[in-house]
């Protein structure tokens, strides 16, 4: 287990996730490829904590964890109140401020 | 041998798990493997001589994220047994494609340029290390954080709750499509 298989790993679902928040028709479809991204950065935070030795990359992965839970909390509260709303959670058809 | 071919099946199952959320048809099964990934990723911070995370990782997103995706999910089902719509947008998978793949080369083309990639010996880091730095040197970062979940949880509570009778409502809500409706009372 060398770092740069890591990073590669990392890297790969990284592009994946970014693939996901961009062509994904449904606003929870969006919240779970950033899940993917923010998921990849803390692999990439904990293999360089680990091969440098240094706890500040794990200590970064435990607010990027909180921070991530945060939004999603947030984001899936706001897709909630969408719903009710538009009665769908499409992101293209939501593109008027009033309904 | 046997340690590599393990570590290559993990890295394989996450990479799959990843593909099969990002391209997935059914957004239920999607966030069915969306908790595969992230148990996966747990598995891999084992891996990693960082047991506390992998705990935290369970335990925070399998048990909670996933739980709460699903939750929104049934909450937001168009009624009348209509699958789960969970399809791409058409015109734009191509360019997304293409962004994504040359963002993955990019990268993967500078990882491979580097050739001094630290490996600073085999000390595992204590997660008692770790629980010293959080609560020493990163102590503010540690406090604003609660604050920062605290106001998370207050703006969840406050968008997603149910108005009480006497309260005017958004626009349109629990009204069935809202035709006719022309004021918006907020």
């Amino acid at each position: 287990m060398t770092l740069v298989n890591v990073l590669y790993v990392g890297v790969l679902l990284f592009c994946l996730g970014l693939y996901g928040t961009l062509t994904r028709r449904n606003v929870i479809g969006i919240l779970l490829s950033v899940e993917i991204m923010a998921n990849s950065v803390n692999v990439i935070l904990v293999a360089f904590s680990r091969f440098t030795q240094n706890l500040l990359g794990q200590v970064f992965a435990v607010f990027v964890m909180s921070l991530t839970v945060a939004e999603v909390v947030v984001g899936l509260a706001l897709v909630i109140l969408l719903y009710r709303t538009m009665r769908h959670t499409d992101i293209d058809e939501a593109s008027r401020l009033r309904h | 041998m046997l340690e590599l071919v393990g570590i290559a099946a993990v890295a394989g199952v996450l990479v799959a798990a990843a593909v099969s959320v990002v391209f997935g048809t059914n957004l239920v099964h999607s966030v069915l493997l969306l908790a595969v990934m992230l148990f996966t990723t747990a598995v891999l911070f084992v891996i990693l001589d960082a047991p506390f995370l992998a705990g935290i990782q369970v335990m925070l997103y399998a048990g909670g994220v996933v739980t709460l995706m699903l939750f929104a999910i049934m909450l937001t089902r168009r009624s009348g047994g209509v699958a789960v719509n969970n399809e791409t947008i058409k015109g734009r998978r191509l360019p997304a494609a293409i962004l994504c793949s040359g963002l993955f080369a990019l990268l993967a083309w500078s990882i491979h340029q580097t050739t001094d990639f630290p490996n600073g010996g085999d000390n595992v880091l204590a997660t008692r290390q770790l629980g010293i730095t959080l609560f020493t040197e990163q102590a503010l970062s540690f406090e604003v954080l609660g604050v920062l979940l605290l106001a998370a949880t207050i703006g969840a509570i406050v968008l997603a709750r149910k108005r009480d009778h006497g309260e005017p409502e958004p626009a349109g809500a629990f009204q069935r499509p809202a035709r006719g409706r022309k004021e918006a009372t907020r």
